[in-house]
């Protein structure tokens, strides 16, 4: 498979260009710091049963104007794409945001409008080739309105939302649809909080993620438990949600 | 809280992170895996935030050609392992467990069965280190390059910088299964002239003995030995995925007294049952065999448990070794096998634990007399010489210690020189060093 992804230099992309990469799939990376990049591409190529080089450019979530440049780049590099991911997300406190409202707007872009400008212009390259999976993480978070998630839940809801219009609109062309929806996983980006029960790691991700990948499963709850949570969590009546602080 | 591998927990939390360049400025300490027993990836009581290097795991360049290769401080053996053994190449030295960090075993200087042969991780096969001082310093260090700050940094227990990339060379291998023997052995004194002749024979060579056994059978055990088979021995057969399981909670104390693990190692000599078995293994059970059960630290329960392990210097010879299993038994160390090594020259890093000698290593379960006992046997090791593993420590006292390391002060002479106000520093540096807390 000719897979390129915006996100995989660290976190659960990371530890899914890893799993493709060493089970022999082409791979081309797509994110914001050239350094970052190229010591990614390296431990792929490393890792590549191969030692296939793996490509990179430069595309930043928050400048849309890289977004055509750097997937061309990619089918340039790959041949033709058949898969884009994006893992590529930001994060913070629903504290720090609303102290701060700048904060809340910019992950409010970055999340939800800039993430669907970018899978548009890879809709746009996947059905221009009769059809091909794009595999988009967003989050239990966006299953229900909860306190300690607010805002960014509300970005990942939009996100996941269109991912679903998506699979209605475009499954029969030949698009595959994959919604990731993690639970708390210890990356980078949760370092600072503490772990709750069923929290994942990485490779076990990675190992779900590339079979949903396979086999185009539309949503994805990673750990598997999450499904179940999440389905209790969106039964819970309203006056309990207004007491717990989950 | 946070704990080493003996479970015996401190006040503190494990920061991860991806980027050790940036996370390593302010960082007290590092922490990979957390395979050391005792206090030394544990913070001080001041600071108790250590930065965990798990996740800063990338292979910064790989040589087909050589087997050489770079990587972050956080990259595992297991993971090493996973993706270069059926490729035909392993790691110059492995320690008995592959969930380790190559910072951790650069800062321990791990050693394995081939000790006899091939010397330490760190010291004698690491070609280059990539280093954040405690200044803020980036630094390049190996055997040739600002060789104080690597001698020390090997073996000195995340004392000297953090470590952010690690260099050495993985050695081609002639196919990924071992050709093993193993013996039952009636006695000490025959185990170590075995020891001796298997180590001649074999660049790969452990024991187990039963602390337990008194008499003309005490130190009885099992000893293996093996080699990597050729492609013939292994025609081609493909090597499988180990399954492991989990140990699934903390057992009561009680469960591991004298009786039942007087038991376990009876049943685990004569399981042995022929004399001589011989034989292809699979490297995981034949390196990593407590690898196959996950958490098995928690049979110990929660009051947690600690190793013991000494070199014996050959100079005290058999006698030596003799005397320290009687001082044992007499004491109760009640403990499953103890691991029994033949340990070859001393290492260039200054604190390496490995001398030529007799190593021995036990497991131990926290009760009220353990420091007592840990006292007593370093006593006893001092007058021979001897010493302990710091990757093990969690009881020895400061003084004790002083008495044992004679090389300590060159180890402060360049730590002087490196963290003058000794910024960096663990809870075990505050236990055996002074360090302030
Ligand atoms: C079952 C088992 C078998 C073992 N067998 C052996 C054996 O045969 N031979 C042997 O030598 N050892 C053995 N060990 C001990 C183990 O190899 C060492 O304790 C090793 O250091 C653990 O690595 P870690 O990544 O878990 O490090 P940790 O336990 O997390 O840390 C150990 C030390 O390394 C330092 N450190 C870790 N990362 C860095 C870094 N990036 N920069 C600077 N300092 C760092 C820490 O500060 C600490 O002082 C065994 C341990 C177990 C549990
Ligand atoms: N971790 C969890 O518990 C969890 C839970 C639910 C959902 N999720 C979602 O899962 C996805 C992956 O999470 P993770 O924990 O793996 O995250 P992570 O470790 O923080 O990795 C995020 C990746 O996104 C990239 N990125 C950030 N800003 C970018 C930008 N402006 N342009 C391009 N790339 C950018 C980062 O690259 P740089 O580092 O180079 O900036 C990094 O590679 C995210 O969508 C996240 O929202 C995570």
């Amino acid at each position: 498979m000719r897979v390129t992804i915006l996100g995989g230099t660290h976190g659960m992309g990371r530890a899914l260009a890893r799993r493709l990469a060493e089970r022999g799939d082409q791979v081309f990376l797509l994110g914001i710091e050239p350094e970052e990049l190229a010591r990614s591409a390296a431990d792929l190529q490393a890792r590549s049963p191969t030692q296939a080089a793996v490509g990179a450019a430069l595309c930043d979530l928050a400048d849309p104007s890289t977004f055509a440049p750097a997937l061309a780049a990619a089918a340039a590099a790959l041949g033709e794409i058949e898969c884009v991911i994006v893992t590529a997300a930001i994060f913070a406190t629903q504290e720090a945001m609303e102290a701060d409202v700048t904060r809340a707007e910019a992950l409010l872009r970055l999340d939800f409008t800039n993430t669907v400008v970018f899978c548009e212009h890879a809709r746009g390259l996947l059905l221009g080739r009769g059809g091909g999976t794009l595999c988009v993480f967003s989050s239990v978070a966006g299953d229900r309105g909860r306190k300690p998630v607010i805002l960014y839940g509300a970005a990942k809801a939009g996100l996941s939302a269109y991912l679903e219009g998506l699979d209605h609109k475009f499954h029969a062309q030949g698009l595959r649809v994959v919604c990731v929806k993690p639970g708390f996983v210890k990356t980078g980006m949760t370092a600072g909080l503490r772990p709750p029960p069923f929290a994942g790691e990485p490779e076990a991700v990675a190992r779900q993620v590339a079979r949903a990948i396979d086999r185009g499963t539309p949503v994805v709850y990673t750990p598997g438990i999450w499904r179940w949570v999440m389905l209790a969590i969106r039964w819970l009546p309203r006056f309990v949600m207004r007491k717990i602080g989950f | 809280m946070i704990a080493g591998w003996g479970n015996l927990a401190v006040p503190g939390r494990e920061r991860l992170s991806e980027q050790l360049e940036r996370a390593s400025a302010e960082a007290v300490l590092c922490r990979g895996l957390g395979r050391s027993y005792g206090d030394s990836s544990l913070p001080p009581a001041g600071h108790p935030e250590v930065l965990g290097t798990r996740l800063a795991d990338r292979i910064v360049a790989f040589d087909q050609e050589s087997g050489r290769i770079r990587a972050e401080a956080g990259l595992s053996l297991f993971e090493l392992n996973r993706l270069f053994l059926r490729r035909g190449w392993f790691v110059p030295v492995t320690p008995g467990t592959q969930f380790v960090t190559l910072g951790g075993m650069v800062a321990a200087d791990v050693h394995g069965k081939n000790h006899h042969v091939e010397g330490c991780f760190g010291s004698d096969h690491v070609l280059g280190l990539k280093m954040r001082l405690a200044s803020g310093e980036l630094v390049e260090c190996g055997p040739e390059r600002e060789p104080e700050l690597f001698t020390a940094t090997c073996g000195g227990m995340g004392l000297l910088g953090h470590v952010l990339e690690v260099e050495f060379e993985l050695r081609r291998i002639p196919s990924p299964w071992i050709a093993s023997e193993s013996r039952r052995i009636g006695g000490i004194d025959q185990f170590l002239e075995a020891l001796k002749d298997a180590s001649a024979r074999y660049p790969y060579v452990v024991g187990w003995i039963d602390c337990l056994s008194r008499g003309p059978s005490m130190g009885r055990g099992i000893l293996d030995a093996g080699r990597w088979a050729t492609a013939e021995e292994a025609a081609g057969r493909a090597l499988p995925t180990t399954r492991r399981l989990t140990f699934p909670m903390m057992l009561p104390s009680w469960a591991l007294g004298r009786p039942s693990v007087r038991a376990f190692n009876t049943a685990y000599y004569w399981k042995h049952a022929q004399q001589l078995r011989r034989g292809l293994r699979h490297p995981d059970s034949f390196f990593y065999p407590l690898d196959m059960i996950l958490h098995w630290n928690r049979m110990y329960g929660r009051r947690g448990f600690t190793q013991y392990q000494c070199v014996i210097p050959a100079a005290a010879g058999a006698e030596g070794v003799r005397r320290f299993l009687e001082l044992l038994s007499s004491k109760g160390g009640a403990s499953f096998l103890a691991v029994i090594k033949d340990c070859g020259a001393e290492s260039r890093g200054i604190l390496s634990f490995p001398l030529p000698g007799i190593s021995i290593a036990l497991d131990i379960a926290v009760r009220d007399d353990t420091q007592a006992l840990v006292d007593t046997l370093n006593e006893a090791l001092i007058t021979m010489g001897g010493r302990i593993y710091l990757a093990k420590d969690a009881f020895t006292r400061a003084a004790h210690f002083r008495a044992m390391e004679p090389r300590l002060e060159r180890f402060l002479a360049a730590r002087a020189r490196f963290d003058p106000a000794r910024r960096i520093r663990s809870a075990q540096s505050v236990r055996l060093l002074g360090d302030r807390p």
